[in-house]
């Protein structure tokens, strides 16, 4: 009668039936919570034993061999089970022969058919089949979830799902460079452990914080390239705005938001600028000095310009990077146009952006140009003078007085010669 | 020139044996005063200042080059580079003030001739063009060697690049460090100049320096490895009549020769001179090595 009843895809189901099995099982901590509830669950519990007798027989009639946990099968695997983690994880009412169906008498078949969990767990079974972890042979179900009869429920911070637990659970395999290196994976791992969001799983516990599973979903993990990713480009937005609803907001207003949207994947999304996995807090020093060359991956023309300014200078030397970078003036997500009122950038704006750090910014100040490029004579043509002038004059100066001492110089030593090596003691 | 005739024939390039007349090395020998002390000393502070600054310098002009963050790091980053910039344009402005203001003491209060003209001036004249000319002509062996008075063109030259430098390097660095105020009444393209002519002036200063004004005034055969009178003030009579013969000659037909005899310089004087002068030299190189590295590394 149970045994059909658990045999149902639904994990609620089987949960809530948990409870009350777990009544019967001394090794329970929750036993004295439910006993408290009067008469009513005694008398629940009652109704439920008698229905439940047939399958406690048989857990125990399996535990009489198997909860020796040095037990193994003929190749060696271990066939032993511990009975008090198996009876607290999510499993530990069923009965044991409700995963393994091929057993139906005692002594079993030295062979015996494979669980599937697929049979309850339909639906991420589905997901599992669409998905880069397809393989069942290289990825079952306990790869990642553990052994079966130790899984516990995602919000149990003894499941390898745990969201603190997950990093390590994928990393299990991903941390490895030489699978890495076989499916053409970059290794992760580690720069992701070293992320903002690394940090705040692994050091910081926040339960909130990023994890794998968090942009790459669970069972139906689809390549970046698949549209329907929530890694692929054009998804990436949402996939952080999950968390980071305020700043997709924002994005989503300025320039880059618009063109992802309108299809132009050349435009950048969230891990353009942040990078997917090496997330860095944005306010850190290396994070200011690494994603200024990455707009200017882009923005080639506008990163050259930038380079010949003192604000770029001074960067680069390190220990100083207060200096403005690309966002500090155009904006991080919301970047809109020049023309635009509501710009940084704008005219009637700049006063304001550039006394963020300038305080005494008046009209004239503000009218530097901080991408000018004194190499063009139409753009920039008083620049393009002063540079030409000055140029002009460091190589005439320098080419006249090169030659100008070259020449005195081998005249010189040709004088030295004739009057003989006596006259250079004259100088000591 | 009349008993200082002896010497003219000595300074021909016929190959005389310039010594053959005064041994060297006597006891006797004499020294002449060419600089003040507080000429010298403007020269080290100078000379100083401006190592720092290019030192300082460089690093922010060729940012991206491998050595100048090596630099800045050893330093103490960006902000210790630039204000150790700060702090040497401060001395150097400080210097080129005090010169201004000793130039005016000596014009207006002391009366002092012979600074704006004459053989004595620092002012460039015709017979400097003409030494220009007459100079060229003799390192290709068209003509004979030209005498030079007190200060000849290169030096004069030397002089006013660096006077020159001083006052466009620092109003533009000057305009920089304080922007906002210069903004005031300087149009909003000269903020984008102000960097160009700053960096621009400065490489010039910095490999005229380094390679010119090293080569010419230390450098050259004559010289090498270094000309002491800067550090010492004094030179030897034969130094003296060699290097700056029309000056030496015209003192003598003055009779004025003898109240510029000085001691000879302090031994130990000397040689602490020389520690300090050959560390700027290579300094100097190094930094000459490293500006040619970053401008064609770089361009």
């Amino acid at each position: 009668m149970f045994g059909s009843l658990f045999s149902l895809p639904e994990v609620a189901c089987i949960a809530g039936k948990r409870q009350a099995t777990q009544v019967y099982l001394p090794s329970d901590d929750s036993q004295r919570s439910v006993s408290g509830r009067g008469t009513l669950a005694a008398v629940l519990a009652v109704v439920l034993l008698l229905g439940f007798s047939s399958m406690l027989r048989a857990q125990t009639d399996c535990l009489g061999c198997h909860a020796d946990k040095t037990m193994q099968d003929a190749a060696g695997n271990s066939v032993g089970v511990d009975a008090d983690t198996f009876h607290a994880s999510i499993h530990g009412s069923l009965s044991c022969t409700d995963c393994h169906t091929s057993i139906k008498q005692y002594p079993h078949p030295d062979h015996i058919v494979a669980v599937k969990c697929e049979t309850c767990h339909t639906e991420q079974a589905k997901g599992i089949t669409g998905s880069v972890h397809a393989s069942a042979s290289a990825h079952p179900c306990t790869s990642c979830h553990g052994d079966a009869h130790t899984i516990f429920p995602k919000s149990d911070a003894r499941s390898a799902v745990y969201p603190l637990n997950i990093p390590r659970t994928c990393g299990n395999c991903h941390s490895d460079p030489a699978l890495a290196k076989k499916y053409g994976l970059q290794n992760v791992f580690s720069v992701y452990m070293d992320s903002i969001h690394g940090y705040a799983v692994s050091k910081e516990g926040l339960l909130v914080a990023a994890n794998c599973m968090s942009c790459h979903g669970s069972h139906n993990i689809l390549s970046h390239k698949d549209p329907k990713s929530p890694t692929y480009k054009a998804n990436i937005p949402n996939t952080c705005g999950t968390c980071h609803g305020g700043v997709m907001a924002e994005y989503t207003t300025g320039v880059h938001g618009k063109a992802v949207a309108g299809g132009n994947l050349n435009a950048p999304v969230c891990s353009d600028c942040h990078t997917a996995h090496a997330i860095l807090q944005p306010t850190l020093a290396d994070f200011r000095m690494q994603s200024t060359p990455i707009c200017g991956s882009c923005h080639k023309g506008r990163f050259a310009t930038y380079q010949d300014t003192f604000h770029s200078q001074l960067g680069l030397l390190g220990g100083y990077v207060e200096t403005a970078r690309c966002w500090d003036c155009h904006g991080a997500h919301n970047i809109l146009p020049e023309s635009d009122p509501n710009s940084p950038v704008n005219p009637a704006n700049l006063i304001k952006t550039c006394g963020r750090c300038h305080a005494d910014a008046n009209a004239s100040f503000v009218k530097y140009q901080p991408h000018a490029n004194p190499r063009n004579r139409k753009l920039n043509p008083a620049l393009y003078f002063t540079r030409f002038f000055m140029n002009l004059l460091l190589w005439s100066v320098l080419g006249f007085f090169s030659l100008h001492t070259l020449l005195w110089f081998i005249r010189a030593k040709r004088e030295q010669g004739k009057r003989g090596p006596a006259e250079g003691e004259n100088h000591d | 020139m009349t008993d200082d005739t002896p010497i003219v024939p000595a300074e021909q390039p016929e190959g005389q044996p310039l010594t053959s007349g005064q041994p060297q090395a006597s006891a006797k020998e004499k020294y002449y005063v060419r600089f003040t002390l507080a000429q010298r000393y403007l020269h080290v502070v100078l000379f100083s200042s401006f190592l720092g600054l290019a030192a300082t310098g460089l690093p922010m002009r060729f940012s991206d080059n491998v050595s100048a963050r090596f630099f800045a790091r050893i330093v103490g980053g960006f902000g210790a580079i630039l204000f150790f910039h700060k702090f040497c344009a401060v001395v150097l402005t400080l210097a080129f003030l005090y010169h201004l203001k000793d130039i005016a003491a000596r014009a207006l209060v002391h009366r002092e001739k012979g600074i704006f003209w004459g053989p004595t001036s620092m002012v460039p004249n015709w017979k400097d063009v003409q030494d220009i000319v007459g100079h060229l002509r003799w390192f290709v062996g068209l003509g004979p060697k030209p005498q030079f008075e007190r200060y000849a063109y290169w030096e004069k030259f030397d002089y006013w690049a660096v006077f020159w430098g001083m006052i466009v390097i620092g109003f533009s660095g000057y305009a920089m460090w304080f922007a906002p105020f210069f903004a005031r009444f300087l149009p909003g393209w000269a903020l984008n100049a102000v960097l160009v002519i700053h960096g621009e002036e400065a490489l010039l200063a910095i490999l005229f320096i380094f390679s010119i004004h090293f080569v010419n005034t230390h450098l050259r055969p004559d010289s090498f490895p270094m000309d002491m009178v800067i550090f010492t003030g004094k030179e030897t009579d034969e130094e003296f009549r060699k290097k700056r013969t029309l000056e030496y000659m015209r003192l003598a037909a003055q009779g004025k020769l003898e109240a510029r005899v000085g001691d000879k310089p302090v031994y130990w004087w000397e040689n602490f001179a020389r520690v300090i002068g050959f560390t700027a030299i290579l300094i100097g190189l190094v930094l000459l090595v490293l500006t040619l590295i970053g401008y064609f590394g770089t361009a």
